[in-house]
Order: structure tokens, then C-alpha cells, then sequence
């Protein structure tokens, strides 16, 4: 109610120029040039595209190009929703949502299908993500082959002549230490059967909802200065031995909150003598399961009451 | 239709593996190398000797496609393109090339190898770079592999920093010749290794390179390793190619002042 009669208050005077030079943080210039760098990210789908990456109020590691992009594609009538491993309430997305919030006069939401814009680190929301929507992720390292191959000059050949042959070592290493491919985070793609890319560290669970997306996915590295993108309805195939296809994490618990059987799980130690529980890493996801009157074991325990109390 | 193929088969026979004309390298007024000119066969093993200095690792590095010469052509009998110019391929062919029908052995297996991946990855790598996505096939591959330079298959999944000197020389072998390249470049590949351990590298490699046919290219400034493993010798002095020869007729029978000096300062037991 409060976010409501703010954003209200604000929008009167969003429509003078002085509120519009700078709006969204950064200067036109810089936001032309953003935008320019995901014209051309969208156009080669997975190419990493360099960009002047500006200095922003957090540090780099707080999600400097993910907040770039949001502030180049912003506009007044978007709904803003930013998640940290999946959660709406971690610090650093509440940060980054504020931020948004005041300099860009946006609406915010939790709700994914509300969103038009969602800022992610970790995550893909569970609830599929439909045509309109744009997902930017904050990415720390832009560059899958930089673990095998330091030279950047050398890494930009590979790409450029399509020699991926390197990127197999790594699963290769996975399977003859673990008996299995065991990279669970940024699990290395082949975006439009030509570009590897490095989807971000989010799961490999999340991986196939990049393949044939219905929303577009950006993706902004602000301390390494690239851009790249996947458009919707793009081939995005997670790469794998013959011998050792690609899967996906599987557990054999539920959701301990609202039984989900079907979201990417956290485990949460709860005391020193074993106990723990697993819970939906997507917050929004499990409360919206709860609200329809779907519960798990622990749903009403006290340590989560307690939990709940505090939040309220 | 047969005809043809055959012819083929003859054409490319008949034709020299690489060829070399008039290679110089010069950096700005200092001379690499100076007018290089020699053709070698399929299964012809290449010895260059000369002193440190002497122009022989500017010149295997211009044959590499590694360092443009100034002056020159290195033409080479590619699988995809016959014999062809390397420089003037484009750089993603030749960069292929380089990956199908070459191995290179570093004298320092650090160089040749990865650090950070296992013996076992490293030997594999050439396989996957040439398309190969099946992991049973090439680790098989890779243990036989690393069977035939006589390293413990127990130590496959060991990072090269845990081998010997020695292994990992091996290891550096074994991956240079898993893809069955048609032209070996080896650069000192027994030099920063004790005599007992060079003896049985030796020894390997010259059965490796018999058995397969390869093709090879020896730097070296041993004359022992040169009179091992080497059909023909190119000596080398200040940049130029001061005498050519088979093995044995240019140490036996020196004729010219430097190669004589060369050969008369091998140190006897």
C-alpha cells in the first residue's frame, strides 16, 4: 500500500526533463551505448558483446552489469522484481529493488508473472516466464572457457572459429574424478547450435528453461564489461558426453514448507544434531504454494511461525 | 572413377610432405634464420642440430606456423587442402590444420601441457578438439595411450604437477600423437631430463615414430639424439644451413669447418 501511494507521488514529477535526464541512474549517453550492446547481443545470440561499463554504487560482485542493463531497459511503466538465490527478501535484492524503486519511479513486485523485469543471480523463477517478460542476470564471469584457457586473445579465437573441443576437458575431468558430469552452477550452453556461453551461476536445474524461453534473457557482466543475450524461442542446448547425457539435480525430499516436489531445493541445517530441512529456493514460489492452502512436514512448525513473526 | 582415386593415391604419394623455399626470419636487423630451403617425405624424420643461437627454434617455429617468416614458403601437404602455403591459409584453416595433421613437443612439458587438468585430460584433449563427444571411447583411448609410453595407469587422473620430469614428457607425447597427426614438430624433447631417463625416451619415441610412419622434426643440439633418431640432418650456423645430409654421413664424414668442430666436440665417455 505504502510502495503504491509512493510511486504515485513520484510519477507527478517524472514527467519534467531535469527528472528525466538521468533517469534510471545513468546518463542518456551510457544508456544509448548499453543499448546498443544488447541490440547487437540480441542479433548474435550468446556472442559476448564488450561495453563501457560504468562504476555503480555497489561494488563489482553485487551485480554492477545486471544493474546496467535494468537501468538502459527501465521505463516507467515496468514492474520490477529482483531475487538473490531465488529469494525476494535476501538483503541484496531488497537493495538493489529500492534502488530501482527511487531512482527509476517503478512499480516492484515478488510476484514473477506480475514482473516485466526480473534481476537474478542465481535463479530462473520457477513459474515459466511468458512472451514480454526480460530476465537480466548479474554475471560474474562472462567467459566458459576462462577456467581452461587464460589468454583472452586465444579465447576470443575459440569463439570466433567455433573450436569448442576445449570446454569438453572440464567434463571430462567431472566424469573421470566423480563418475558423473558433478558441474551443478554456470553448466556451460551451446546458444543457437553456435555460441558457448556461460549461463551465470545459476543451477543446472535452471538450465533447460533456457531452451526455446518464451521471455528474453540478458545477461551483464559489469567488472569483465560484456553483454550477451539469448532471445526468446532460441535453441540453448546444455552440453554432455554420448556416453554421460545432460540431467538435471533431482532430491529426493520435498519442499518441507509447501510439498513442492517439482522446485530446486535448499538445504537448511536447523541444529547441531542433524536435523535439517529442504526448501523451495524460490521464496515466491513456495509463499504462493502455501497461500493455496498447500503444506509440507513442517508448515506451521515454531521455527517457522517465528520466522513469519519477524517478517510481519 | 577407381582410376582416379588411385592416381590420387600416387599424386599425393609422390608429392613432399612439406617443402620449404628460401625461408628467412629476421627481427628488425637481427637474423633468425636466413634462406632455408629443404623438402622433407611421409615417415621422414628431420634432424636440425647447431649450437644455441644458431637460428634452429626461429626456424621450427616459422615451420609451425607459429612466427610469419619475413622472407619464404613453407608449403605443407594438408589432409583437407593438398600442398598448400601455411600462411596462406586463413587463420581458422590453418589453425585446424594445425590441430588434425600436427603435434607439437615443447622442450618444456609445462608449455606443451595443461596444468590444471589431469595426465588423462591432457592426452584425451586432442580427441575432443576434433569433434570426439563419447567420454568412454577416450578414456580407452587415453589409457592405451598412456600404455604405450609405459606410464602407471594408476596415476591417470593425477594432475601433470605430481609426474616427474619424465612423465610428464610422456604425457606430452602421448598427447601430440594421439590423433594420429602426419607431421610431429619436437623441440629438444629429451632436454631437461637426465641421461638414464633420455636414454628410454629415446628409445620410445623412435619405436612411436617407426611403428606410426610419422613424420617428424627434431631441434636439437645433441648430437647423440640427432644420430638416434634422425634420417637427415640440416646443420645450422648463424641463421643459415651450413650442411645437409644423411644422418650418418654428415657425423661420420663432416665436411664443412663448423659441422666438423660440432661433431669433434662431442664429449667421450
Amino acid at each position: 500500500m505504502n510502495a503504491q501511494s509512493n510511486d504515485a507521488a513520484l510519477t507527478a514529477t517524472s514527467n519534467s526533463p531535469e527528472r528525466y535526464y538521468t533517469y534510471g541512474y545513468l546518463d542518456e549517453q551510457t544508456k544509448r551505448m548499453i543499448r546498443r550492446a544488447i541490440l547487437k547481443a540480441v542479433a548474435i545470440p550468446g556472442y559476448q558483446v564488450p561495453f563501457g561499463s560504468r562504476e555503480m554504487p555497489v561494488p563489482y560482485g553485487w551485480g554492477t552489469g545486471g544493474i546496467q542493463l535494468t537501468a538502459a531497459i527501465i521505463g516507467p511503466d515496468d514492474v520490477y522484481k529482483c531475487i538473490d538465490q531465488g529469494a525476494d527478501d535476501t538483503t541484496n535484492a531488497v537493495s538493489i529493488r529500492r534502488f530501482f524503486a527511487k531512482v527509476a519511479d517503478v512499480a516492484t513486485t515478488e510476484d514473477t508473472a506480475e514482473a516485466t523485469i526480473i534481476q537474478s543471480r542465481h535463479r530462473i523463477p520457477e513459474h515459466p516466464l511468458k512472451d514480454g517478460q526480460i530476465m537480466v542476470f548479474q554475471v560474474p564471469q562472462p567467459e566458459p572457457l576462462r577456467g581452461l584457457e587464460p589468454r583472452e586473445m586465444e579465447t576470443r579465437a575459440m569463439h570466433a572459429y567455433e573450436e569448442y573441443g576445449l570446454q569438453y576437458v572440464s567434463l571430462y575431468e567431472n566424469v573421470s574424478a566423480f563418475g558423473r558430469i558433478a558441474a551443478t552452477a554456470g553448466y556451460p550452453v551451446m546458444v543457437d547450435e553456435r555460441y558457448l556461453m556461460s549461463p551465470s551461476p545459476i543451477p543446472k536445474f535452471d538450465n533447460p528453461k533456457l531452451h526455446n524461453s518464451q521471455a528474453l534473457m540478458l545477461f551483464g557482466a559489469g567488472r569483465e564489461k560484456r553483454i550477451y543475450a539469448i532471445p526468446p524461442h532460441t535453441t540453448v542446448r546444455s552440453l554432455d558426453f554420448e556416453d554421460y547425457p545432460f540431467e538435471t539435480q533431482k532430491w529426493e525430499e520435498s519442499c518441507a514448507l509447501c510439498a513442492a516436489d517439482d522446485s530446486y531445493l535448499d538445504e537448511v541445517v536447523l541444529d547441531d544434531q542433524g536435523q535439517r530441512m529442504f526448501v523451495c529456493s524460490d521464496s515466491h514460489y513456495c509463499s504462493d504454494r502455501r497461500a493455496q492452502g498447500l503444506r509440507g512436514p513442517m508448515a506451521g512448525h515454531e521455527l517457522v511461525d517465528i520466522d513469519k513473526d519477524a517478517g510481519q | 572413377m577407381t582410376m582416379t582415386a588411385h592416381q590420387e593415391t600416387i599424386d599425393q604419394a609422390d608429392q613432399p610432405l612439406l617443402r620449404v623455399r628460401g625461408l628467412s626470419k629476421h627481427y628488425g636487423m637481427i637474423t633468425g634464420c636466413r634462406d632455408v630451403s629443404f623438402e622433407m617425405r611421409p615417415g621422414e624424420v628431420l634432424g636440425i642440430v647447431g649450437e644455441s643461437g644458431s637460428g634452429k627454434t626461429t626456424l621450427l617455429n616459422c615451420l609451425s606456423g607459429r612466427l610469419p617468416p619475413s622472407q619464404g614458403r613453407v608449403e605443407f601437404n594438408a589432409s583437407r587442402h593438398g600442398l598448400v602455403d601455411i600462411y596462406d591459409l586463413s587463420e581458422p584453416d590453418r589453425r585446424r590444420m594445425q590441430r588434425e595433421d600436427w603435434g607439437f613437443v615443447h622442450q618444456n612439458p609445462r608449455d606443451g601441457l595443461r596444468m590444471r587438468v589431469s595426465g588423462g585430460a591432457n592426452v584425451a584433449e586432442p580427441l575432443m578438439n576434433l569433434g570426439r563427444r563419447h567420454y568412454g571411447d577416450m578414456r580407452q583411448a587415453s589409457l592405451d595411450w598412456l600404455n604405450r609410453v609405459e606410464l602407471d595407469l594408476s596415476r591417470i587422473d593425477d594432475k601433470p604437477r605430481t609426474y616427474s620430469g619424465g612423465m610428464q614428457q610422456r604425457v606430452q607425447i602421448a598427447r601430440n600423437l594421439i590423433h594420429a597427426p602426419r607431421l610431429v614438430f619436437m623441440d629438444e624433447p629429451t632436454g631437461g631430463l637426465d641421461v638414464s631417463v633420455q636414454a628410454r625416451l629415446l628409445d620410445l619415441m623412435r619405436e612411436l615414430v617407426r611403428d606410426l610412419g610419422l613424420a617428424a622434426i627434431l631441434v636439437t643440439h645433441d648430437m647423440a639424439v640427432a644420430r638416434l633418431m634422425a634420417d637427415r640432418l640440416m646443420v645450422m650456423k648463424s641463421g643459415a644451413v651450413v650442411e645437409t645430409g644423411l644422418t650418418d654421413q654428415v657425423l661420420d664424414d663432416p665436411q664443412h669447418p663448423y659441422t666438423q668442430l660440432l661433431v669433434s666436440s662431442v664429449l667421450q665417455i
